[in-house]
């Protein structure tokens, strides 16, 4: 074309070029990461102290704990107790909030004990946990699941208290029975709240396994970090530890979110 | 045409049968130990096919008394009776078609019409979405969620779902409320041709006259809080009404008077 050639060079867009920028804008944050790494590199090579290890001694840690083995049996473990103390919190506090919700005189009489309760963290909670359950998976598992239990508890009131009145009033219109309402109308209204509840929770029981696992059992990640500084300051399987809890729990949130591209559920998030 | 014909055909009152009778209801809210008079002492027969506009300023109750009608609130005193059987509650031979747009957000366009539906074979549920999204001109959007349609769209749905249950009557609560002026200019004629073609009992509330002078066989004209019925004007036009019409333009004009009067501007 002809006009091309007065145009600057910059300008024109070929549709491969386009796939190209494309693809760069994708890979930005994985550079923008690349460029951190380098920088803390050439930082504890200019100033070898003991205050950090480097990105290579990372690695050379994770590279150490898979070796030993230690790596996915850590890993199992965590998501072991992550997971029971989840499913605990969401197999109880949902349909409790849920009717606690639908029934206003229930929130009235439950709502002070839960403001009173939920404050309380976990944490707080490791010395009477150990008291009942010994050192062990129970204590770290019910820990996550006291962590959990409050937030999705009260997301679940919230989400039920937040569907308009005018679908409830349809589904008894169309002669509706009080279980199909419940089937039909309120579950499917409170969903999109109850993924966001679920996503702050699970990041919630991925904070306090850690916690939990440092004082409460012998095994797992956050157990990792402890006893590599107790045996022996090694640094490199602490931070080694810290990055794998970091890309887990990125790994984790993705995976939830993904429940939000569902489409009947995508109307209960803000769209532009 | 055949539509004046059967217009004229049932806006003679003694050839139809009573579908909805309203007997001296009275109705009061109680809030912090004060009672507060909302309906008072309403009498209306509503005709078996009959369009009728309840039409009154916001907040005169109007809504109040369609949800009595419908079954959602009681009356404190009087009796509603449809086909000569006291309302005790809404009833799916009797849809409500919400001023908020009740469509359900997480079903498709199809899901809601087949909402009412559950309990019909396949194919008949089938078929029935398929002539309702036909009838409101939703083709193309089956499988598209509500929040993907215009708010005339949402409205139409609305009223296939509950169109499609068959009905022997529809409530409208300011159901073109929400929508701009060309829209709820097209909704009315849609929804006349749907009624022409149903001929289901629809009792309307607006706020709007022109509307309801558009609209309706009897408009009710209601005083504010607590409402009670000021006036019931027949209109006495053939559809698809003119809009300059005189006799349209001095029913309108009567109208406007007596809702000024009411308020002594």
């Amino acid at each position: 074309m002809r006009y091309d050639t007065h145009l600057p060079a910059n300008m024109i867009l070929h549709p491969q070029r386009g796939r190209v920028l494309k693809l760069l804008v994708r890979l930005r944050p994985i550079a923008f990461i690349a460029v951190l790494l380098v920088l803390w590199q050439i930082a504890i090579d200019l100033h070898p102290i003991h205050i950090l290890p480097s990105p290579w001694q990372t690695l050379g840690g994770i590279a150490y704990l898979i070796h030993h083995k230690l790596l996915l049996k850590y890993i199992v473990a965590s998501l072991f107790r992550v997971t029971w103390g989840f499913a605990l919190a969401v197999v109880l506090a949902v349909p409790l909030g849920l009717t606690i919700g639908w029934y206003r005189r229930a929130e009235m009489a439950f709502n002070p004990i839960i403001q009173l309760l939920r404050p309380i963290s976990p944490l707080a909670w490791i010395p009477i946990a150990i008291l009942w359950f010994g050192v062990g998976d129970l204590a770290a598992i019910f820990l996550i699941f006291l962590g959990c239990f409050f937030p999705l508890l009260l997301t679940a009131i919230n989400a039920v208290q937040n569907v308009p009145a005018v679908y409830i009033n349809a589904g008894r219109n169309f002669g509706l029975t009080p279980t199909q309402i419940v089937r039909r109308v309120l579950y499917p209204a409170v969903v999109p709240q109850l993924i966001v509840g679920l996503r702050i929770t699970l990041g919630i029981a991925w904070l306090v396994v850690v916690a939990a696992e440092m004082i409460a059992v012998d095994s797992g990640l956050g157990f990792l970090i402890v006893d590599a500084r107790n045996a022996g300051n090694r640094y490199d399987l602490v931070v080694a530890g810290m990055a794998i809890i970091g890309i887990i729990g990125l790994a984790l949130d993705l995976a939830i979110r993904s429940l939000e591209h569902v489409k009947s559920f995508r109307w209960g998030y803000a769209e532009e | 045409m055949p539509y004046t014909m059967s217009f004229t055909e049932d806006a003679t009152p003694t050839m139809t049968a009573t579908k909805l009778s309203v007997d001296h209801v009275n109705m009061t809210f109680t809030r912090d130990g004060k009672t507060t008079p909302v309906l008072e002492d309403i009498n209306l027969e509503v005709r078996e096919g009959e369009f009728i506009c309840l039409l009154g300023p916001s907040g005169c109750g109007k809504s109040t008394l369609l949800n009595t009608m419908a079954g959602f609130l009681q009356p404190t005193s009087g009796a509603i009776r449809i086909d000569g059987e006291p309302v005790t509650g809404p009833d799916a031979r009797r849809i409500f078609v919400f001023q908020e747009r009740g469509v359900f957000p997480w079903l498709t366009v199809e899901g809601n019409i087949g909402f009412g539906l559950a309990k019909l074979p396949r194919d008949e549920r089938a078929r029935r979405i398929t002539h309702y999204i036909k009838m409101v001109g939703l083709e193309g959007f089956e499988q598209s969620y509500p929040n993907e349609l215009s708010g005339g769209m949402k409205q139409r749905l609305e009223v296939a779902r509950a169109l499609a249950v068959n009905p022997d009557m529809l409530f409208l609560d300011e159901p073109f409320g929400a929508l701009d002026s060309i829209t709820r200019l097209v909704m009315r004629g849609e929804l006349l041709r749907i009624w022409e073609a149903e001929r289901k009992t629809i009792i309307f509330v607006t706020h709007d006259i022109d509307e309801a002078v558009q609209l309706a066989d009897r408009v009710v004209v209601l005083n504010s809080r607590p409402a009670s019925i000021q006036q019931i004007v027949e209109i006495d036009i053939p559809h698809p009404r003119n809009l300059s019409d005189p006799r349209y333009l001095e029913l309108r004009d009567g109208i406007f008077q007596q809702i000024g009067l009411a308020h002594k501007v």
